[in-house]
């Protein structure tokens, strides 16, 4: 909603320097988006009349354009628009001008042509948002004389205030107004037209009918004569262009300050050509159409409204557009004025179905002032009355439903325990009303009416926020509780810190894909899961939930290649989607980890999980051998911990690598961290560490190929007993002498009692058992 | 036969002299003063002497054995500083080579931002409560007093899943349910931060993304109030910017708080950098959670995780934090 300070002055006498003033209206709740000073500046800018208009000899974005500007001359001028035609007014900075931006204007040759000044656009006289296009002055204006004074402009500031969809009433100027003298202190006042009245009555003349009182809480209408179309005084032009509207003619001009003004939209027929003259507002039949003002026919739904005439013709959508049929045109010579409270939410749906928000369905599904329509009729009759037109005596007012303002109990105790102040009951009072709501003593106490523009304020908490407001929020002495609780980071959250610090210690980089795939990259990347579907997305590309983190750090890698960063090692802890294997009231989202090693092979990647399982503590893990979806069949294994599957290590499908254009392998680890950190973990109790001689052997075992290390190791763990310290496997080696289809597993274990030194013939017992467990149980013997 | 000591002394004196090397040293000292050495010889002779003698020349041996040890001793010394010096110069490395840039690996900007607040609020009393990105309508919009059909769900260009009923299931738009599921999950006093991901119809550009991260924080107990947010904002804004970093607050419009306000930081230049939104927990939003608002009363606050990350760093581009360019991530 952009303000002019002149037009709020018109409601209150609010002063001050504009930026205090900005400031104020940002405590208010109205934050200031930009202010400007208009009006001033235009020194040098003159009215010119556009005589001549043609190409640039040697460029295609500037043309030459010939214009007088006073003197009967052709001064020759570059332009690089191209909205002007021979005979349009335009402003024209002479040279020597100063622009508002501090821009001086010289002659100068654009690709050697002379410029001799330059016509302006509205954005560089600040007048208006348009920079496309030089501004078209109106063709009335006089030739050669300054601008500001050919169009009556006087130095003004313009505030652009950011309204919050809770505040209707502040989307006119006399609602900013109200805020503002309430913060000032000075008086509010709204005008009160007189306007004679002249003609027949209203009521013989027209007849309204509500026929859904939930759709149209008010109906006024009142009758015009003596309409003529012409162009609006300048004065008016002038203020609606500097509010973002352009004029358009007398009676739509009134229409929209008077909109702009008071908050109330209103809508105008052409009287004589609204059948039977009777406006009935009812729901929309299915299917019923309409020829809206715009020329488009539109079909309508139940979700509009609509108002129909006496042969129940619609003419005109409820509080969006009015009809083709019944629009006011050079011939019209009584209208008959609507100015109606619509049901918001109505309103809402209808103008968002149709495609059709304007400023005035803005106003209406945010809640208009069932009760500014008397006053704004005046208005309207008033500013209209300018250019001859009357108004006829009476008025039709029709009421539906409109929101009940209960009286409302403010405490006094509850204002200050919220607010953290220390405010009285009259005081409390005092700031109420000063915003027009009516408060009335209820013993420490206050009963509060809120007034018919406030349709956000109905309980106790909506005033207790106007009472905060109006006092200050800067005004509220600041206060820091100091927390009853002890502030900490749970298990599940210390353990997700565990896993990034793992990760960043063995030099992998943390990525952040967004987790939206593209239909079918679940299935590029090998996985056999749905994700979940969005049901509007922005772009194809995003309307898939992953169900997994792989096919994000596949095209992470992807990425990086192509722009020649290859050898990548990268992680990602994120939430995955999937649908539940029960029904359950949310879809089954979970954390996990993924890693993706890029040009490396699987070994690394179980490397990264023993490191993981050892920062976790999550020592009673075993591999298997296993070919999920989409990894490498040879070369996975399935990760249990404690004999619950947790994830899954090895390498990335070749084929599915092809797939994401990942042109290295890939080596890959995902943990499910939703199961792995439910699981007994992180437990890390004390051994005591043996003061007595350790003993260590060596055993190599040719071994066949399709017995895993793991189960060689276990063997030899059960055989170890108690006096196993450790054990690693410290080499494999395959090829001769080691026999086709084996190869040698060579362990280092190191034995220790707590209580003595082992002696030599305890050690080779030891020993001894270790082979006869391995060659006993596998297809496994002793290299010599 | 009689030993002249004085010359034996000289020649071993000088062969000792001339060991080039330890090894060398090793056989010359065998032959001075080993089992077939001429000093052990003539000690194993001292038998036939008269005692005076026998003494006499015993005493002048040994005299004589000491000396040879000694100058064997000092030559060793000399030879193995020397093997020393041969042997680490051989070793020489020139550790320029071997710096090859190793690095850890890098948090991403967000979760370093994110654990820096986690920590600071901890530091300041709070817990750190979690939920699902995958929201049903009742927490995300019911529960926080946007009724169906309210206006102020337009405020969210919030994307539906195919989930249960049509428009049941979202990408929460917010960070807010989570308050809904704290008062749910537990009793107060609740002095909660919910860091997450949220999710907006929004085409990406410098600053949108439709997958980005906020922080909101939740204060329920009793006697809370707007002068209490007030000075939480300015701890917080303190702590987390620095001295000479300020606040304001400006009404404004949530539906789930009453009263509201948009939370403006100032730097020390004087500057405004508008943060987040927030306000007193709305009466309705405290039934929803199942708590008594004339018992109870709470703050709540939110705002962009991801801004700070770029603010912290001078990154001008939200999308760089979505592209996971290496030569962007290794930076951090």
């Amino acid at each position: 909603m952009k303000v002019l300070l002149s037009w709020l002055q018109e409601f209150a006498p609010v002063d001050g320097d504009p930026a205090d003033i900005g400031d104020q209206l940002s405590a208010l709740g109205l934050a200031i988006e930009s202010m400007s000073v208009v009006g001033e500046g235009l020194d040098g800018i003159v009215v010119a009349r556009v005589l001549e208009v043609g190409p640039h000899p040697d460029a295609d974005r500037i043309q030459l354009v010939q214009v007088d500007a006073g003197d009967g001359e052709a001064l020759q001028i570059c332009c690089g628009a191209f909205n002007m035609s021979v005979g349009d007014l335009v402003p024209l900075a002479t040279l020597g001008t100063v622009m508002p931006d501090g821009m001086e204007i010289a002659r100068r040759k654009m690709r050697g042509e002379w410029s001799n000044g330059m016509l302006c656009s509205p954005t560089e006289i600040a007048m208006g948002d348009d920079h496309d296009g030089i501004l078209l002055l109106d063709g009335s204006l006089e030739v050669g004389r300054p601008l500001a004074e050919a169009m009556g402009l006087a130095s003004d500031v313009l505030f652009d205030l950011e309204v919050n969809p809770n505040r209707p009433d502040a989307m006119s100027v006399a609602g900013v107004a109200r805020d503002l003298a309430a913060c000032q202190g000075v008086p509010f006042t709204l005008p009160s037209p007189n306007v004679a009245e002249s003609g027949s009555d209203a009521a013989e003349r027209l007849s309204v009918e509500i026929l859904d009182p939930v759709l149209c809480g008010r109906f006024v209408a009142r009758v015009l004569d003596g309409i003529t179309i012409g162009s609006s005084p300048a004065w008016m032009a002038n203020r609606l262009t500097s509010l973002g509207m352009r004029p358009i003619n007398s009676v739509v001009d009134v229409s929209n300050y008077v909109m702009l003004e008071l908050g109330q939209p209103s809508h105008t027929y052409d009287l004589d050509m609204v059948a039977g003259s009777a406006f009935r507002v009812r729901r929309a039949l299915p299917g019923e159409t309409l020829v809206t003002l715009d020329g488009v026919e539109r079909t309508l739904t139940e979700a509009d409204g609509v108002v129909a005439d006496a042969a129940d013709t619609a003419i005109g959508i409820a509080g969006v557009m009015g009809g083709a049929s019944t629009e006011i045109h050079d011939g019209t010579s009584s209208v008959a004025l609507e100015m109606a409270w619509w049901d918001p939410m109505s309103i809402a749906t209808s103008a968002r179905r149709l495609g059709l928000r304007s400023e005035a369905s803005a106003r209406f599904e945010k809640g208009a002032d069932p009760e500014v329509a008397d006053l704004a009729m005046r208005r309207f009759a008033q500013l209209l009355g300018e250019t001859g037109a009357s108004l006829a005596p009476g008025t039709v007012d029709v009421r539906g439903d409109t929101p009940v303002r209960e009286s409302i109990r403010v405490r006094t105790d509850r204002v200050n325990r919220i607010l953290g102040t220390d405010l009285s009951r009259d005081r409390i009072a005092e700031l109420l009303d000063s915003i027009e709501f009516a408060t009335r003593p209820a013993d420490d106490d206050l009963d509060v009416v809120v007034p018919s523009f406030r349709p956000d304020s109905a309980t106790e908490i909506d005033v207790i926020e106007e009472v905060a407001r109006i006092h200050g929020y800067g005004a509220i002495e600041r206060t820091t509780p100091r927390s009853t609780i002890t502030g900490s980071l749970t298990q599940r959250q210390l353990d997700r810190r565990t896993v990034r610090t793992a990760m960043i210690g063995m030099g992998l980089d943390e990525v952040m894909p967004i987790p939206f795939l593209a239909p079918g990259d679940l299935a590029r990347a090998g996985l056999k899961v749905d994700g979940i579907t969005v049901t509007n997305p922005l772009v194809a590309e995003e309307s898939v939930m992953r169900a997994s983190l792989r096919p994000g750090l596949l095209a992470t890698l992807a990425y990086n290649a192509s722009h020649r960063m290859s050898g990548l090692g990268i992680f990602e802890v994120g939430h995955v989607y999937r649908q539940p294997d029960q029904p359950q009231p949310l879809p089954d989202e979970r954390e996990y980890l993924a890693v993706a090693l890029a040009g490396r092979d699987a070994t690394d990647a179980v490397g990264v999980w023993s490191a993981l399982a050892d920062a976790l503590a999550a020592r009673d893990y075993t591999l298997v051998a296993d070919d999920p979806a989409g990894l490498h069949p040879t070369r996975t294994a399935r990760i249990d911990v404690a004999g619950v599957v947790v994830g899954h290590v090895g390498e990335v499908d070749p084929g599915v690598l092809a797939a994401f254009d990942v042109p290295e392998r890939v080596a890959w680890l995902e943990v499910d961290l939703e199961t792995l950190l439910g699981l007994p973990h992180g437990e890390k109790p004390y051994g005591s560490v043996s003061r007595y001689p350790s003993s260590d052997i060596d055993l190599a075992f040719e071994v066949d190929d399709d017995v895993p290390a793991a189960e060689v190791e276990q063997r030899l763990r059960g055989a170890a007993g108690d006096l196993l310290v450790d054990l690693s496997l410290f080499d494999v080696f395959r090829g001769a002498p080691v026999g086709e289809g084996r190869r040698s597993l060579a362990f280092t274990l190191r034995f220790q009692a707590d209580d003595r030194t082992l002696t030599d013939s305890e050690v080779s017992q030891v020993r001894q058992a270790c082979i006869d467990a391995v060659e006993g149980n596998l297809p496994a013997n002793l290299r010599a | 036969m009689e030993l002249d000591l004085e010359k034996h002394l000289a020649e071993a004196a000088a062969s000792i002299e001339d060991a080039a090397d330890l090894d060398a040293l090793s056989e010359v000292d065998t032959a001075l003063l080993g089992k077939k050495s001429a000093v052990t010889a003539a000690k194993r002779g001292l038998g036939d002497l008269e005692p005076d003698q026998r003494r006499e020349m015993g005493g002048r041996l040994n005299e004589a054995r000491a000396t040879i040890e000694g100058l064997v001793a000092s030559r060793r010394t000399e030879l193995e500083a020397a093997a020393r010096v041969v042997r680490l110069e051989a070793e020489r490395m020139d550790l320029t080579e071997a710096d090859r840039g190793r690095r850890l690996g890098h948090r991403h900007v967000v979760t370093q931002t994110w654990d820096r607040l986690e920590d600071l609020f901890v530091g300041m009393g709070y817990t750190v409560a979690e939920g699902p990105e995958i929201e049903d309508e009742w927490h995300n919009f019911g529960a926080l007093n946007f009724p169906l059909g309210h206006p102020a769900r337009d405020m969210y260009d919030t994307l539906y899943v195919d989930y249960g009923e049509p428009q049941s299931t979202l990408l929460r738009t917010h960070t807010s349910p989570v308050q809904i599921r704290v008062m749910e999950a537990g009793e107060p006093p609740f002095y909660s931060i919910m860091p997450g991901r949220v999710f907006r119809s929004d085409t990406a550009d410098a600053t949108h993304m439709p997958v980005f991260h906020q922080l909101e924080a939740l204060v329920v107990d009793r006697d809370i109030t707007f002068g209490d947010l007030a000075g939480t904002l300015e701890a917080f804004t303190t702590a987390y910017f620095g001295e000479g970093f300020t606040t304001r607050l400006r009404p404004s419009y949530f539906p789930f708080t009453e009263p509201s306000a948009e939370f403006d930081v100032q730097r020390p230049d004087g500057s405004w950098l508008e943060l987040g939104g927030c306000g007193m927990v709305h009466p309705e939003v405290l039934r929803a959670g199942g708590l008594d608002p004339e018992e109870w009363s709470g703050f709540a606050f939110g705002f962009g995780l991801d801004r700070l990350a770029l603010m912290r760093h001078g990154i001008d581009d939200l999308r760089e934090l979505f592209r996971n360019d290496h030569r962007f991530l290794s930076q951090f």
